[in-house]
């Protein structure tokens, strides 16, 4: 079976003036199966956002993207932008970390939804405007009818984030990526966007790459987590087993900073000492070493590589020379 | 939150300017219904007569008897003809020619703003009467004329504003949906650019009819025996001194357009851009 989406060795450089070539992706490789949920977790700068901005072709000028991603097996990266407008929109969509400014300003809700089926599906625009009524249902707006006919300044963040779900979805895509859907919103709404996303994934065979730097929000979703850091993946295991049993050091020490609600005042919130590498470093051994509490002389020269730990759960994956044993965390 | 179209109508300078143009653009079409002279017909019994009431040319005549007031009338249509037709072409190839550069961006934007840069630097004026004296003196190849080297500023203001409005996150998102680069400059790009293009058009055809009658006062503008508010300024400088009425009218009404247009424009702005104040 193809895979729906294939990366292969995905690498994202930006062109400096001067100096070196950052390296915001390094080598990356993964695939998500059909109707596979896929979390991907790592902080700020960790090159999550920036490895779909390129599988979406959305690079911003000085970046460029190297290696192959392909989507039901036909090559997307680096085609001609004709080719790829040919899923991207319909087949693969995205929505964006920040509901408020992603839906354009003067256009009326009805009409940017029904856009898209129209440029896409070549529906009529009263079909269309049908479908963009029923998909707004679908993903739990209320007053549905009147939505259509407001413009984006007249909507909550929530129901902003909604109509941009609803909009991914309007050509039953294969793939939706979801960069950070719920973190520009409160709390509360932002159980809501999940519990939307969860009952549009029961309702369809999508498959979804779910993009997040809370470990909390993905594992509600996914059936597969990936941990990135410093532009690599460090840590790929279905949801259960990497929370049950992290072998990254850098994914157990993230889910130590999990607040604890009991715990003694001090202890409460636990955090990473250090922070991530610069992506204009060159890289030389584990990028996680310096901070890391397991760290060897073996690893500031040589880079560990992503294969099972010694104890394998079928499909862990971590790139660590000496990675957590399962009765570690849980100890 | 005040619309746009609510604060210009607080603003009492640009509602009378509003209300000025909006009378001149009246008379300037309805006017000549209710003149029972006309711009050719002489009135040899009363030649050069000064304005009043109660002879039959409320504006008096000039020197060959044709009566001020039609030819006024006729030289404001023929003015802002020229500003509108003119403004329309610059607004066109402008957009056009300024989104596009800021959308795609790089080298494209690179060469195509050195270009502008070239054009700007040839002297507008002699490239006009350059182009006249090719083409021949055709009224509508003056609006074309002016038109054409209007356009330079246009496209600078909107090539700036694009480039802001090119990294917002719709039109990521616009992209991200699978737009094609036409369909988002034309749909997502070019509508949010409308209230600073808006207010400088309003300008621009207060400019272009100035510019317009200093061609028609040199001669290289409209011909007789159609007239501009320029051309009955230039005729009107020749009696100066024995029939200064001649001068005064064509001139009061070219003054009170553009003035009223001014200030229809800096109300414009303000009302589009809150910040200002």
């Amino acid at each position: 079976m193809t895979a729906t989406l294939a990366i292969e060795n995905v690498s994202v450089h930006f062109d400096a003036g001067d100096g070196p070539r950052r390296a915001a992706v390094r080598e990356v490789s993964l695939a998500v199966a059909p109707a596979e949920c896929v979390g991907i977790v790592g902080e700020s700068g960790s090159g999550k956002t920036q490895l779909f901005m390129a599988v979406m072709g959305l690079l911003r000028g000085g970046a460029r993207g190297s290696g192959a991603v392909r989507f039901e097996g036909r090559d997307i990266l680096g085609v001609p932008r004709r080719d790829l407008n040919r899923v991207r929109g319909s087949k693969l969509t995205m929505i964006f970390q920040d509901p408020m400014t992603s839906l354009t300003p003067h256009l009326k809700i009805g009409v940017q939804l029904a856009e898209t089926l129209v440029s896409h599906a070549g529906l009529s625009w009263q079909e269309a405007e049908r479908a963009a009524l029923q998909m707004l249902e679908r993903v739990r707006v209320p007053e549905a009818q009147r939505r259509l006919r407001q413009y984006p300044h007249e909507l909550s963040g929530g129901m902003r984030q909604r109509v941009m779900i609803a909009m991914s979805l309007l050509c039953e895509p294969s793939l939706l990526i979801a960069d950070e859907p719920t973190t520009a919103l409160d709390v509360t709404v932002q159980a809501q966007i999940m519990d939307v996303l969860r009952a549009v994934r029961a309702a369809s065979r999508m498959a979804m790459v779910l993009i997040s730097h809370d470990l909390g929000v993905v594992a509600g979703l996914a059936d597969r987590i990936l941990v990135m850091y410093a532009g690599r993946v460090v840590e790929s295991a279905a949801a259960g087993d990497l929370l049950a049993g992290a072998a990254h050091p850098y994914t157990a020490e993230l889910l130590k900073c999990v607040p604890n609600l009991w715990g003694p005042r001090l202890a409460r919130m636990p955090s990473l000492a250090g922070s991530p590498p610069d992506a204009k470093t060159a890289e030389r051994g584990c990028a996680f070493a310096p901070r890391c509490p397991r760290a060897a002389e073996r690893c500031r020269v040589e880079r560990p590589l992503l294969r099972a730990p010694e104890a394998p759960t079928r499909g862990h994956e971590v790139a660590c020379h000496y990675p957590v044993a399962a009765t570690a965390v849980t100890a | 939150m005040m619309s746009a179209a609510s604060r210009l109508r607080a603003n009492p300078a640009a509602v009378a300017a509003l209300a000025i143009i909006a009378a001149l653009i009246a008379l300037a079409l309805i006017g000549p219904w209710f003149n029972p002279n006309n711009i050719e017909s002489l009135d040899w019994a009363n030649v050069a007569v000064p304005p009043g009431l109660s002879g039959a040319h409320w504006f008096g005549t000039d020197r060959l008897g044709r009566d001020l007031f039609a030819r006024t009338l006729e030289g404001t249509r023929m003015s802002l003809m020229v500003g509108l037709v003119a403004s329309i072409i610059s607004l066109t190839v402008g957009i056009g020619y300024g989104a596009v550069a800021g959308y795609v961006g790089g080298r494209t934007d690179h060469l195509m703003m050195r270009f502008i840069e070239v054009l700007s630097g040839l002297p507008l004026i002699f490239f006009v009467i350059f182009l006249t004296v090719i083409f021949g003196r055709s009224q509508y190849f003056l609006f074309l004329a002016i038109g054409a080297v209007g356009w330079l500023t246009m496209a600078r203001i909107v090539r700036g504003q694009t480039l802001s409005i090119r990294r917002r996150e719709f039109i990521e998102a616009a992209v991200a949906s699978g737009a094609s680069s036409a369909r988002i400059i034309l749909r997502h790009v070019v509508p949010n650019l409308l209230g600073p293009v808006i207010v400088y058009a309003t300008l621009t055809v207060p400019q272009i009819m100035l510019f317009e009658s200093f061609l028609s006062f040199l001669g290289l503008g409209v011909q007789e025996p159609h007239a501009s508010l320029g051309t009955l300024i230039a005729e009107g400088a020749g009696e100066m001194e024995a029939a200064p009425w001649i001068l005064l009218v064509p001139g009061i009404a070219l003054a009170l357009l553009l003035l009223s247009l001014n200030i229809l424009g800096d109300g414009l702005r303000d009302a589009f851009d809150v910040q200002e104040r």
